[in-house]
């Protein structure tokens, strides 16, 4: 479903910020991006979504990314932002939610409809008349993801989709995630919900891949993860003392 | 910083203005912005000394104000910091202009007065007049209807842009502002030796917040046509508002209604 080959990439042309990069992930993979700040995880979803673009290929649903396909591509990857502020640009969620079905090329009763289905999916019904600015930072990441689905992609990003959550929301989060039955690349530093969401996790520093393997696996070697700025995640941290 | 959020919020305040319903927000966004455009051309077309003519030029926002249930207070209370800016334009006149043009009493009012009042009354009007359209009109409507007119996708796209980022930097301000006053105790506002590192960081931040913005826009298939403004297509009120509005206008330009009732009434 996704793949990289050789990929690299740097913002001002020297020091490279994602180098030599190959993975891939098959359909209904869903997999966790993990590594400490600044070891690219936005940079790499970036690169996914056509918005920068590096050396090397890379190939989304069967596509190879280039300027005919960015189109195709982009519908069919969705990508929920870290800022939902940043995510929801219209004043009510139901605006939002159907700004990218009319976009492409939905009617208003059509996409009305994917509102409603998402919505009653997420058990969000009452968010749908309400504005953006005055929702809760929960409920707005919820509408975020909502958007998101209202557009059916066939694979979901997700940067850092718990940040700013209090447990309660940050639990809703999670559960939802495990309901999508997309391909589901997610980048965060919150372990225990990539624990909770992912079965296979890549594991990044400064650029590069330093370890792909079950979640399993990886979330539980706490010297790898030390030695790259992260720590076992909470719910396993009592088993190994 | 309580000023800046309270910008912030009547700028989303204005976009739920804009969502509510009246006969003047259902109607076609490309008729009011045709109307706006117009009545704005005739009101500051009219000469500098007819003040009785351009007096009745308030029927139109005053009425409108009143169908769209929106309270013309509102309007001045919004356009607060603009106001004065628009009457300070005419302040110079009645000490360039003195032409005797009315002798009340022992009051000779000159031309540079008159011209004065005008030139007000102008700008007033036409602010009101906009207001009115931004706050029946969501912004996004605007912009399709100027697609409608042949506008260039560019150009609306940046118009759009701008009406988002001047939330987003508000937003960026405020939390910049509270976060410096945290760490300045007891000062009022930003130390003068702060600013340029502030206005450095406050367009970054609010440069990095809006291409993630516009990102988020073009991920979800835009691209500079605004299909999703849900526009139906023109129909007979809207022709109807349309016309009767540019008649109105125009006959207060031509004719002198205030004279015409003036000698009507008095014989
Ligand atoms: N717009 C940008 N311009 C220049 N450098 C950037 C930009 N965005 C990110 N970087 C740099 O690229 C590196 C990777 O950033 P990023 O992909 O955002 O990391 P992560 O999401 O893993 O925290 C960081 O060192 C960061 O400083
Ligand atoms: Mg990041």
């Amino acid at each position: 479903m996704i793949e990289f080959q050789n990929v690299s990439f740097s913002y001002d042309g020297t020091a490279p910020v994602v180098e030599n990069l190959s993975f891939s992930i098959s359909k209904g993979e869903s997999v966790g991006l993990i590594g400490a700040n600044g070891a690219g995880k936005s940079t790499i979803m970036k690169l996914l979504l056509g918005l920068l673009s590096g050396q090397g290929q890379i190939w989304v649903a069967g596509l190879e990314m280039n300027k005919q396909n960015l189109p195709k591509i982009r519908q069919t990857v969705g990508f929920v932002l870290q800022d939902s502020d940043n995510q929801m640009f219209m004043p009510t969620v139901y605006e939002d939610m159907i700004f990218g079905p009319r976009n492409y090329g939905l009617t208003k009763e059509q996409a009305e409809q994917r509102v409603d289905d998402v919505l009653n999916r997420l058990g969000l019904t009452e968010l749908k008349h309400r504005y953006n600015h005055k929702i809760s930072g929960g409920e707005k990441r919820m509408a975020a993801i909502a958007t998101i689905l209202a557009m059916e992609p066939e694979v979901i990003l997700m940067d850092e989709p718990s940040t700013a959550l209090d447990p309660v929301n940050r639990r809703t989060v999670i559960n939802t995630i495990n309901t999508l039955p997309q391909t589901k690349l997610i980048a965060s530093h919150d372990l225990d919900m990539i624990l909770d969401t992912c079965g296979r996790v890549i594991l990044l520093s400064h650029g590069k891949i330093v370890a792909d393997g079950s979640a399993e696996s990886i979330l539980r070697d706490r010297v790898l993860l030390e030695a790259n700025r992260m720590e076992l995640p909470f719910c396993l941290q009592g088993r190994h003392k | 910083m309580d000023k800046l959020s309270h910008a912030q919020s009547e700028l989303r305040e204005m976009d739920a203005l804009a969502a509510e319903c009246s006969p003047i927000h259902a109607l076609h966004p490309l008729c009011k912005l045709l109307v706006t455009v117009f009545y704005i051309a005739v009101t500051v077309s009219f000469p500098k000394y007819n003040f009785s003519g351009l007096v009745m030029m308030v029927l139109y926002p005053v009425i409108a104000f009143q169908v769209s249930g929106i309270p013309v207070g509102l309007c001045f209370y919004k356009l607060r910091l603009v106001l004065p800016l628009v009457c300070a334009v005419g302040l110079a006149n009645p000490f360039l202009d003195h032409t005797p043009l009315l002798q009340l009493g022992t009051i000779t009012v000159t031309g540079g007065v008159v011209s004065m009042v005008t030139l007000m009354l102008k700008g007033v009007f036409s602010l009101m007049a906009s207001f009115l359209l931004i706050a029946t009109t969501s912004i996004d409507a605007i912009c399709a209807a100027l697609r409608k007119l042949h506008v260039p996708g560019i150009l609306t796209t940046l118009l759009l842009l701008t009406y988002r980022y001047i939330g987003v930097m508000l937003e960026e301000v405020t939390v910049m502002t509270e976060a410096y006053s945290l760490r300045a105790p007891g000062q009022k506002g930003i130390h003068i030796s702060a600013w340029g590192s502030f206005l450095g960081q406050l367009l970054m931040r609010s440069m990095d917040r809006a291409e993630e913005l516009y990102s988020s826009m073009v991920l979800r298939g835009f691209n500079g046509n605004f299909f999703y403004a849900d526009i139906s297509p023109f129909c007979l009120n809207d022709l109807l508002y349309t016309a009767v509005c540019a008649a109105a206008f125009l006959c207060a330009r031509i004719f002198d209604i205030p004279g015409l009732l003036g000698s009507f009434f008095v014989g």
